[in-house]
């Protein structure tokens, strides 16, 4: 079923969504808010991606779309199956009400659940300072849509706070089991280590700063055609461990004094990324000490804490915003932010917390 | 070089909760490959774990069986399983590192000589897959037939392990049929196994909301103070199938509903929704708390009163003419074997005292269900008038394990544009058709729980024993009677008696 609703507000949205939910009759058992900054020209690849995570975590998936339309609009659809777990909303904001995205879809958010960020592509330096990323506890990125990829993970780096993701770390998930597994299998000490793969690839590099993050040994670059990572080979004194994958599906797994051995080891599609990503809410230490890692191998030194802007802060940075546009602002629309904020929870102090790094 | 060794691998971290765990390289060894349960469930659970990146490099998976099969055919045999069975999708490469460590050795249960060609095979392995000699034995294959199978692999010296590797048994219940057969079974393992390599099966365990009625328990701050006499009526903990015995009455004769489904499942999850909050969840400390559970349980001086037990007879179930249980082929004239069994235990503890357990398992029931429902007491007093509350149960709190796993809470609300008139109504959680996709099936994680040696999952002997001690007095009874049990007809909720014995305690069945 897809209800369209032109030229709306975020109140009719709602009232449309609870009459819908109450014709289908599905019980809410959502567990969380997925805000999707989608593209116009990328929206189907990233609906798909959404809906596909959205089966393993029912979510109401509220996918923004910017359009290039002058007049201050906001139109809505919502989508709602009885194939299809959760809800969808698509918004599309034209016009000013495109500056102020977070007044739209505060209002739409679970109650008590946690809310994630998505951006397919093109995110913003700094996620958190994002006006929609600032609603969000966990915010999802992807250096590999942008032109650079590694100095987008760089830039990402600095303005790291508990919380960021990026799906390059997600894609070394299986790399890293299984380098983990070997070591389990083979525990000695390793004195260096290499990370095989094109140049310019920024799941290489966050590889080596990961392994230099926790084996404390000098980890080196070596340039190959890829695709992806193609080997990491650790050095101990019993010879090197070394797993390899030339052709992006099959790697081969080699530890001193044992048969060399295939394994399969694909490079996976962003849905499952997604889902992966969204298993674990909570803030990834392990990855920002691979951040840091990364900026030290870079020369550049590791960023300082930043706190986590509370939601609640978001929210009157929104209303300020919505308030100094003036005298083309909605008013109303200031007032139904306000009126959402005073529903809001008070932020729950566990999740913001600052994380001390050195 | 031992002064190279780490003492803790570097690349992992507690706080790394996005690595799986990878079993390391190891055999398994299926013994029963031809067999339902090899073919629609173990088989593709190998490959699942495969698909998840769960499984080693170098997995060996070694088939026996009495077929003249080639390695080809066996690994044509699991491809086929794979492709029919297998939850995850189908991938080419997957397949092809696990067909390489796929092999078959044709040999009868009972004959050295096979058992020989079969450590020559593991042996092939463990050189050309660097297994390290960890093996793992599962006996997909009736009881009867455990004592030569462990009898052979001890003698052929499979069973001893050696290179620092571990040797492992795997078994499905039955775990006997009584109290001294039950320690008959584990005097024979025992002979090649010690009691930590030996897992026992109870795919019940391995279910993820099985598992969630741990989390609901002892993550939240809301149920337990409720879970017990004070606020607790009693329990009904049902599983219910819509299938009869389907031909295998012959398999199924002197076996029946308690044997097969009372003595571990339903014990099982009377022991995990009644036992006391273990320290840990480790396998000692779980297992500490079950069996002490266990041990309260006793049942009722009056089994004539308070245990019921039926056979279905022919009737209509889901709108198709089904026959009754004599009908059955293979079935014998002289059986008294149950498809339907209820029995009430109560618990001698602080917290159960006073609150019967109503445990009840049948075949050709209405609908296929398993479900544990706490019945609360009635409010002590209601400031309504009685005409008010006609329609008001107890409140109840529901925990569906299948289909349809979730959790109902059931209570009273006000019907809406009436004076006052309170009504029955069902606050839901459903992990829903979105969560129960993707999550693993049972065989997946108990098989990779196996491999990786980790056993809370796994009911020991001793939970084993406890269960057929609590059972055997119901079982003894039944079988002095001399008498079939009492029909019920195909498509119905049990025969009368079990509906007397619970209404003769002032309560009722639930619905499921």
């Amino acid at each position: 079923m897809i209800i369209t609703l032109t030229n709306t507000d975020t109140s009719e949205i709602g009232n449309a969504l609870l009459k819908a939910r109450s014709r289908l009759g599905n019980a809410s058992g959502l567990v969380l808010t997925l805000i999707v900054a989608a593209e116009q020209r990328s929206f189907s690849k990233a609906y798909t991606a959404a809906q596909t995570a959205a089966r393993e975590h029912p979510c109401r998936l509220v996918l923004v779309v910017k359009t290039t339309g002058k007049t201050d609009r906001l139109d809505a659809e919502i989508h709602l199956a009885e194939d299809v777990p959760g809800e969808v909303i698509v918004l599309r904001l034209s016009g000013l009400v495109r500056e102020h995205a977070d007044s739209v879809v505060l209002p739409l958010l679970l109650p008590d659940s946690p809310v994630v960020m998505w951006w397919p592509q093109n995110a913003p330096d700094a996620p958190s300072e994002d006006v929609l990323g600032a609603l969000a506890d966990r915010r999802i990125t992807d250096a590999a849509s942008s032109a650079d990829p590694i100095k987008t993970l760089e830039t990402r780096a600095l303005n790291h706070v508990p919380g960021d993701t990026d799906l390059t770390w997600t894609r070394l998930t299986l790399w890293r089991a299984l380098l983990a597994a070997a070591l389990d299998q083979y525990p000695m000490r390793i004195l260096s280590a290499t990370v095989a793969g094109p140049r310019n690839n920024a799941p290489c590099d966050l590889m080596a700063a990961w392994l230099e993050s926790r084996l404390k040994v000098a980890v080196n670059r070596k340039p190959s055609a890829g695709p992806g990572i193609t080997s990491v080979t650790l050095d101990t004194p019993g010879g090197p461990v070394v797993i390899a994958r030339e052709d992006g599906k099959t790697a081969s797994y080699s530890i001193p004094g044992q048969p060399r051995r295939t394994v399969a080891l694909k490079r996976r599609d962003i849905n499952e990324l997604l889902t992966e990503e969204l298993r674990r809410l909570d803030a990834d230490d392990v990855y920002a000490g691979a951040l840091s890692s990364l900026l030290s191998r870079e020369g550049r030194s590791a960023p300082t804490p930043r706190p986590v802007r509370k939601r609640k802060e978001a929210g009157a940075i929104a209303a300020a915003r919505v308030a100094k546009t003036g005298a083309r602002a909605d008013s109303r629309k200031a007032a139904r932010v306000q009126e959402a904020l005073s529903r809001q929870e008070p932020p729950m102090p566990k999740s913001h917390h600052v994380q001390e790094q050195s | 070089m031992a002064d190279e060794r780490f003492i803790s691998n570097p690349l992992r971290d507690p706080q790394d909760r996005r690595l799986p765990r990878i079993a390391g390289p190891c055999v398994l060894v299926m013994f029963g490959v031809t067999g339902d349960l090899a073919r629609k469930k173990l088989m593709p659970a190998v490959y699942d774990l495969a698909n998840r990146g769960l499984l080693p490099p170098g997995f060996g998976l070694v088939g026996f069986a009495r077929r003249e099969w080639a390695n080809e055919d066996f690994a044509s045999r699991v491809h086929q399983a794979v492709r029919e069975h297998a939850r995850t999708p189908f991938r080419e490469e997957v397949w092809k590192q696990l067909c390489e460590g796929i092999r078959f050795v044709q040999g009868n249960l009972d004959e050295e000589s096979s058992y020989e060609e079969l450590a020559r095979t593991i042996d092939d392995l463990d050189q050309l897959r660097g297994t390290n000699g960890n093996h793992a034995f599962y006996l997909s294959i009736p009881p009867g037939l455990f004592e030569t199978v462990i009898q052979n692999l001890n003698r052929s010296g499979l069973a001893a392990p050696d290179r620092g590797g571990w040797r492992r048994v795997v078994i499905e219940k039955p775990f006997g049929h009584d109290l001294t057969s039950a320690k008959e079974l584990n005097q024979v393992l025992s002979t090649a196994f010690p009691t930590k390599s030996v897992f026992r099966i109870d795919h019940y365990l391995g279910k993820e909301t099985v598992q969630n009625l741990l989390a609901l328990r002892f993550a939240n701050e809301m149920f337990e103070p409720v879970w017990n006499n004070h606020y607790i009526d009693h329990v009904q903990i049902t599983m219910a199938e819509d299938i009869g015995v389907g031909g295998r009455a012959s398999y199924y004769d002197g076996i029946g509903a308690a044997r097969d489904v009372i003595q571990n499942h339903l014990l099982q999850l009377l022991a995990l929704t009644a036992m006391d909050e273990p320290i840990s969840f480790d396998a000692t400390n779980l297992r500490r708390e079950k069996q002490k559970v266990l041990s309260a349980v006793t049942t009722p001086k009056r089994l004539d009163l308070h245990t019921a037990r039926g056979r279905y007879a022919p009737g209509w179930t889901g709108g198709r003419r089904v026959v009754g249980y004599v009908e059955e082929e293979g079935f014998q004239s002289t059986s008294t074997t149950e498809t339907f069994a209820a029995i009430r235990v109560d618990i001698d503890s602080r917290r159960w005292a006073g609150v019967p357990f109503y445990l009840r398992a049948g075949k050709r029931l209405p609908r296929r269900v398993t479900e544990i429902a706490l019945a609360f007491k009635k409010a002590p007093h209601l400031p309504f008038t009685t005409t008010d509350t006609l329609e008001l149960g107890t409140n109840a709190l529901v925990m569906r394990i299948q289909p349809d796993e979730g959790v109902t809470l059931r209570f009273g609300a006000k019907v809406p544009g009436t004076q006052m008139e309170i009504r029955d109504v069902n606050m839901d959680f459903g992990y829903g058709d979105s969560f129960t996709e993707t999550s693993p099936e049972a065989y997946e994680r108990l098989l990779l729980d196996v491999l990786l040696g980790d056993p809370p999952l796994f009911p020991q002997q001793e939970e084993v024993e406890l269960g057929w001690q609590i059972l055997d007095p119901v079982l003894d009874y039944w079988a002095s009677q001399r008498t079939p049990p009492e029909d019920y007809e195909s498509g119905t909720w049990g025969p009368a008696s079990a509906h007397e014995m619970i209404a003769r305690d002032g309560r009722a069945w639930r619905r499921p």
